[in-house]
């Protein structure tokens, strides 16, 4: 069975992200489960979402320490949902950080930088994509997910390619977004070493 | 057929639509509102579907439907069942002919409501059936089992779900097939009218119906028995899959899974109790099983000791989780918890409490009324909807927060006491015509001073955009005559209503002094829709030269969009929806672009 947590804020995409996976899995024959945060934290809250691909699971959630792949969508909800993570399992996360309301409020300074060097200390395999650079090349803010999917995807722990995602994308997003998100996920791919 | 991924509420909704449901009636609320929605989407062309103005009426409307013989459905969130709850309580006494089940999801945690209140308690209460599904999967076959059941006995039955359960999701092959209904027709009858004499005679049937469920249930396939030893673990809901999951592969105990816990299968539980010393109970919100259990020791003298919420061994508030069950269940059966090493200690992480969207109306319409009552006393009370969110800093518009339509009628309250403060009330344009009507008649009728603002947006926004009478749009795709607030209102006697665009800054200050001003209850009603709804406008620019950084745009309005950047505050393009409200407070006229007037 392979469990993968996606986590972010509120408002970055985890739901089609966490469809998507499940899309390409189920495509392959395997049964599927999934959880969504979904409610007042959709509001700017965290979110986490659970994927779980196989037999052999019984909660809709996924236990501490059990997941192969933490996909997240900004790094102080990597560390955040690190518990989560397989002692062998993979971490891809966007480097950039989204500041809260609250952080702008109190004068905090938090910039992920001290979760991204917490996230190295870790030791376990740590993927770090750059998004701003991806979105950019897209021209859009909204294909984040589909670029951490790509960088995901090509690191292996999904147990399908990046190119693999593609009919999900065709299947699941609207027509006129279809082109920037087929690109970030490439892109997204390509960064992690997976040609197109 | 292929394999479909369903959201647990989607599943409980094909479920219906395959059981021949012929009338589906609810009101939205966190985690139940996809099952209504679903149904509306799915329809073969023959289901009447509405979202009801709330769940009293929903629910009355579901017994009508049942009166004739027609399969139906009434869905809402657990809180929503003590607004259907009078007439639950007596249908339970008169009883349907077509099958009826309520369909009610609990909200374990809670992750979106005021309370952890357990229908299956609701159950007992009303002496009605509840089902209690432990997985998307088992719901589907479960909510045609309810129907069933509530044919064969003439009774509404509730179907209870969880939040873990109404949105999980799962690869799912859906039947083709469905059951065909053929509705009889009302027939008028005295059975369906209620007087204290029937009352009598049908409570007395009731209490005889009881333990025929229970036996009944007893062999029915969402309850059943696994394992051998002298420990026993019962489990219903999802509670039931996480013990599954932690103990999958161990033996040496028994397993009791409870998927109807009223009338609790009392056979089946003397089953499980023989030989048994000691049981665990895993459940979620109230010692439901624990206390079937206990009565069942009782009633039979046996000697097996039962743990759980009452006995500190369970949590007795929250969500379960996996962890948590299994802490319980190792440490019940003796068994070592695996050790893992902590991880090291995170730096501070940000904290993210859910916010008011960039753009969104509501912030407009409490800031206008903050700096309107500016350096007076004024007390605002609050309701239920995205607007709540009005409370946190730094807007603290939010004063008082108790239940659907509540806030019209505490605020009444909170005047007769203290007479010298202003007295607010902020209601939602579908919290107003759930509950929230009766309370401006109220405070009309008693001649008591009250600021009614309603914050007009549209639809219904915190659980995903229902339409609602003021709309104008049903679940049938139709379009019916919108209901106007301003005309209700003023229908009702409130001679002052004004209508303002609270996005315009320096015109909605001035409504709301003016409706302050008056005596008796005065309204404003602002309407801006949703951003969800509306398109956005083009997003507004900080000219750093010109911002000195006060940040008073931050500390005022606490929108997502502005950040501080350098010491100055910035605009995330990204996020901003354009609704220009930050343009007009900037002192140093900085903030540019977005919506125009």
């Amino acid at each position: 069975m392979i469990n993968c947590i996606l986590a972010g804020v509120g408002g970055q995409g985890t739901v089609l992200a966490s469809k998507l996976i499940a899309h390409t899995a189920m495509r392959q024959g395997h049964p599927v489960h999934t959880a969504e945060t979904i409610g007042m934290a959709q509001r700017g809250g965290s979110v986490v979402s659970h994927v779980r691909i196989g037999e052999g699971g019984y909660s809709p959630l996924i236990p501490l320490g059990s997941a192969q792949l933490l996909l997240a969508f900004e790094p102080a909800e990597a560390v955040r949902a690190l518990p989560y993570l397989a002692p062998d399992g993979v971490i891809v996360t966007a480097k950039k950080a989204v500041r809260p309301v609250t952080a702008a409020l109190s004068g905090s300074s938090y910039d992920g930088s001290e979760m991204l060097s917490y996230l190295q200390k870790d030791g376990r395999r740590l993927i770090l994509v750059d998004g701003e650079e991806i979105l950019s090349r897209c021209g859009s803010s909204k294909v984040l997910n589909t670029a951490l999917l790509g960088a995901a995807a090509a690191s292996g722990a999904l147990g399908f390619a990046a190119k693999e995602v593609e009919e999900a994308v065709r299947a699941l997003v609207p027509e006129r977004f279809l082109e920037i998100n087929l690109l970030a996920l490439s892109l997204g791919a390509a960064a992690e070493g997976e040609d197109k | 057929m292929a394999k479909t991924l369903l959201m647990g509420n989607e599943i409980i909704a094909m479920g219906a639509i395959r059981a021949g449901v012929g009338l589906v009636s609810g009101y939205p609320g966190t985690p139940s509102t996809e099952i209504l929605e679903t149904v509306a989407r799915k329809n073969p062309g023959d289901i009447y579907v509405e979202w009801s103005t709330n769940e009293k009426s929903a629910l009355e409307v579901a017994a009508g439907g049942a009166y004739t013989g027609a399969r139906t459905m009434v869905t809402m969130k657990q809180v929503g069942l003590n607004v259907a709850s009078d007439p639950l309580m007596s249908l339970a006494y008169v009883g349907v002919k077509g099958g009826m089940v309520v369909v009610v999801a609990d909200d374990p945690g809670p992750i979106s409501s005021q309370t952890e209140q357990d229908t299956r308690r609701f159950a007992a209460f009303s002496k009605l059936p509840v089902f209690d599904p432990a997985s998307p999967e088992e719901a589907y076959t479960m909510i045609g089992d309810a129907f069933d059941y509530s044919e064969k006995y003439g009774t509404p039955v509730l179907f209870r779900s969880t939040t873990r359960i109404c949105h999980g999701c799962a690869s799912i092959e859906l039947k083709e097939e469905r059951k065909k209904v053929v509705p009889e027709g009302f027939v008028k009858d005295s059975r369906w009218v209620i007087f204290p004499r029937l009352t009598y005679q049908n409570h007395l049937k009731i209490e005889q119906r009881q333990p025929v469920l229970a036996d009944d249930f007893s062999s029915y396939h969402g309850n059943c028995l696994s394992g051998s030893g002298k420990k026993g673990i019962a489990a219903g809901g999802v509670s039931y899959s996480y013990a599954m999951e932690s103990l999958a592969g161990r033996s040496g105990f028994k397993m009791l899974k409870v998927g109807t816990p009223h009338p609790f299968p009392e056979q089946l539980a003397l089953k499980f109790l023989e030989g048994l010393d000691e049981v665990l109970c895993v459940e979620e919100l109230d010692p439901v099983i624990e206390d079937a259990l206990l009565a069942v020791v009782g009633k039979y003298h046996l000697p097996a000791v039962i743990f759980g919420k009452r006995t500190g061994h369970t949590p007795v508030a929250g969500e379960n989780t996996v962890e948590s069950v299994r802490q319980a269940a190792f440490s019940f059966l003796g068994l070592p918890l695996p050790e893992t090493a902590p991880l090291p200690q995170p730096p501070e992480l940000p904290v993210r409490p859910p916010v008011l969207c960039a753009g969104c109306p509501h912030r407009a319409s409490f800031y206008a009324v903050k700096q309107a009552m500016k350096g007076r006393k004024a007390v605002f009370s609050g309701d239920i909807g995205c607007y709540t969110l009005g409370n946190a800093a730094p807007l603290d518009m939010v004063d008082t927060c108790l239940c659907m339509g509540a806030g019209v009628t505490v605020a009444q309250g909170l005047h007769r006491m203290e007479p010298d403060a202003v007295n607010f009330a902020f209601i939602g344009d579908s919290t107003f015509f759930h509950t929230g009507i009766p309370g401006v008649v109220n405070a009309v009728y008693n001649e008591t001073d009250l600021v009614l603002i309603v914050l007009d947006n549209s639809t219904t926004a915190m659980t995903g955009h229902q339409p609602h009478p003021g709309t104008g749009k049903t679940m049938m795709g139709e379009v019916s005559e919108k209901i106007s607030i301003p005309a209700v209102l003023r229908a009702l006697g409130v001679k002052t209503v004004l209508e303002e665009d609270p996005l315009d800054l320096p015109a909605a200050v001035a409504a709301v002094r003016r409706a302050s001003g008056e005596k008796g209850v005065s309204a404003v009603v602002f309407r801006s829709p949703c951003i969800a709804v509306t398109r956005p406008k083009p997003a507004l620019q900080i000219d750093a030269l010109r911002c000195v950084g006060c940040k008073k745009c931050i500390r005022e309005l606490g929108c997502p969009a502005i950040i501080l950047k350098d010491g100055k505050a910035s605009i995330e393009a990204s996020l901003c929806f354009g609704c220009g409200l930050c343009r007009g407070l900037c002192p140093t006229k900085a903030i540019e672009g977005g919506r125009q007037e």
